[in-house]
């Protein structure tokens, strides 16, 4: 499944996209985005609401299509890696079917793979252990707090031992407690599991905590203004938050920001009309 | 997490307090103004009433009841399979929608009369054929939303994992039109009932509950006529839990356990 060495985890070369093209409606949510990510690292894109930040992690998951330009996945065409299941995904909303148990939830993704049921059960079981959550295992979704909702989310997005794992703010809906617990964990995961993960934020001290490089992004056109190179080293704990390197890297990231105006109008939002 | 005794008890008791003395007060007020029995009779007149025609009153509400039956089958059935076309057909729900939200002005009742000309005097096809067109709407309706109503984020998800439409339907879709499809049936089951009944007073047959209750108010026999109304209200009872235990044995850990975890 894992791509061979030196293939780059994703490549995106002269991107645009364009909503509700020709139009009088147009909305240019990304233009002239090139962005290479190799494997192991942890991307963060942050901006204001309409810098495309999502829209340019639903183009990496082939979720839409892009107006120009190419996006490659483990050395794949987006299209071809999302029908491998190249990547796990995760959003704001943990999104678990409340139908099934928590295990169940964590199967779904197996399942559509054709595992046989001993195997996925044994993976979902590994995978709850992966999140702590194994003491849950038969509960369902709505029994649980909201952020183990998510970590039920993020144990079945790595199910599958995708080697990318595509996150689209999953902590903006919990509070900032359990915000800070699960970015801990998150890091702790995804070193566990060697996953590259490129990760949607609002927030500046998430980015910078959690990412190797953080992309900084401006609306009107959506556009990178920025990349800024975080590495905090490997090993981050609750005292690295109170660093002086920690400061300084939130401050340089603001700095990025400043000036930048969120734009009226939210493509994200345009996208649905048009899509559905 | 399960609702105590103590807790049931306390649901319970409200609603029967406010029935003993509801009874009371009807009991009282018949005899202190002195009501004649064809202006209102008493409760204990009516049941006695019930108790002295108990069988001829099953025999009435089986005649109501299986008429009620069928429909409500027939109209689920052809309700679900409506609501699958229509998710998978934007065409389909483009040309049916008007039609339906048509047939729902129609104040459907009169077509009673209309499939009574279309059979012989003794058919009860007329009134199986107005409870499954009553039932129809209802459960088209809801099972349709259920269907296509499914999040975004669920959408794309599955999208991420190469799903096929068919597969979003049997793993998505229809697990989360399941609890529509009850919701439906909670409200179509009292209303097939309710349906058999009236539609018994279009003509036909004189054998159900519906024309009993009629003809008793024709005669004056008034207590009787209240005793097939109790019959009516106990069938119509007897539907809705069916449907809502039904609910309860279908979604395992889904909506229904979690009413009855009082979550």
């Amino acid at each position: 499944m894992s791509a061979p060495e030196g293939t780059n985890a994703v490549e995106v070369r002269g991107l645009s996209k364009v909503f509700n093209a020709g139009r009088p409606g147009a909305v240019e949510a990304l233009v002239g985005i090139d962005l290479v990510i190799r494997p192991g690292e942890f991307v963060s894109l942050i901006g204001p609401s309409g810098c495309g930040k999502s829209t340019q992690l639903r183009l990496i998951a082939n979720l839409t299509e892009p107006t120009t330009g190419e996006v490659l996945v483990n050395g794949k065409p987006a299209r071809a890696a999302r029908l491998d299941q190249d990547y796990g995904m995760a959003f704001q909303q943990a999104g678990l079917f409340e139908w099934r148990s928590v295990t169940k939830n964590v199967e779904l993704p197996l399942e559509l793979k054709g595992w046989d049921r001993a195997k996925r059960r044994a993976r979902a079981l590994e995978m709850l252990e992966l999140v702590k959550l194994s003491e849950f295992a038969d509960h369902f979704p709505w029994q649980l707090s909201g952020g183990m909702q998510q970590r039920v989310a993020i144990a079945r997005a790595l199910a599958a031992h995708p080697p990318l794992l595509l996150m689209d703010e999953p902590f903006g809906a919990l509070d900032e407690m359990t915000r800070e617990h699960m970015q801990t964990e998150l890091l702790r995961i995804c070193a566990e599991t060697s996953t590259t993960v490129v990760f949607v934020t609002h927030s500046i001290p998430e980015a910078v905590f959690l990412s190797t490089r953080v992309v900084v992004m401006s609306p009107r056109p959506g556009r990178i203004t920025d990349v800024i190179d975080v590495a905090l080293g490997p090993e981050r704990t609750v005292d690295t938050r109170e660093t002086e390197a920690f400061f300084a890297r939130v401050t340089e990231v603001r700095e990025a920001l400043r000036g930048i105006q969120p734009a009226d109008v939210e493509p994200d939002i345009e996208q649905v009309v048009e899509e559905r | 997490m399960r609702r105590s005794s103590g807790h049931a008890f306390a649901l319970v008791w409200p609603p029967v307090l406010f029935g003993a003395v509801f009874l009371l007060v009807w009991e009282t007020a018949v005899k202190v103004f002195d009501f004649q029995p064809y202006f209102l009779p008493a409760p204990s007149a009516i049941w006695e009433a019930f108790r002295t025609n108990t069988s001829l009153i099953w025999e009435a509400t089986k005649v109501s009841g299986l008429n009620a039956f069928i429909g409500l089958l027939v109209g689920t059935a052809i309700g679900v399979a409506m609501a699958f076309l229509l998710a998978r057909f934007r065409l389909v729900e483009d040309l049916l929608s008007p039609l339906a939200v048509g047939l729902n002005a129609i104040p459907i009742f009169v077509l009673v009369a209309v499939f009574n000309n279309m059979y012989p005097v003794t058919s009860e096809v007329p009134r199986r054929l107005m409870v499954t067109l009553v039932v129809y709407f209802i459960v088209l309706i809801n099972v349709a939303r259920g269907l296509r109503e499914v999040g975004n984020v669920y959408l794309d998800l599955m999208r991420s994992y190469a799903a096929s439409d068919v597969t979003i339907l049997r793993k998505v879709r229809v697990p989360h039109a399941v609890p529509y499809l009850f919701t439906a049936l909670k409200i179509a089951a009292p209303a097939s009932v309710i349906t058999a009944f009236v539609s018994e007073y279009f003509g036909g047959l004189q054998n159900g509950l519906g024309s009993r209750i009629v003809s008793n108010i024709a005669l004056s026999n008034n207590a009787e006529a209240w005793a097939y109304v109790l019959g009516a209200c106990l069938l119509g009872l007897a539907f809705f839990l069916a449907a809502v235990a039904l609910e309860r044995v279908a979604t395992p850990g889904g909506v229904g356990a979690r009413e009855r975890d009082g979550a």
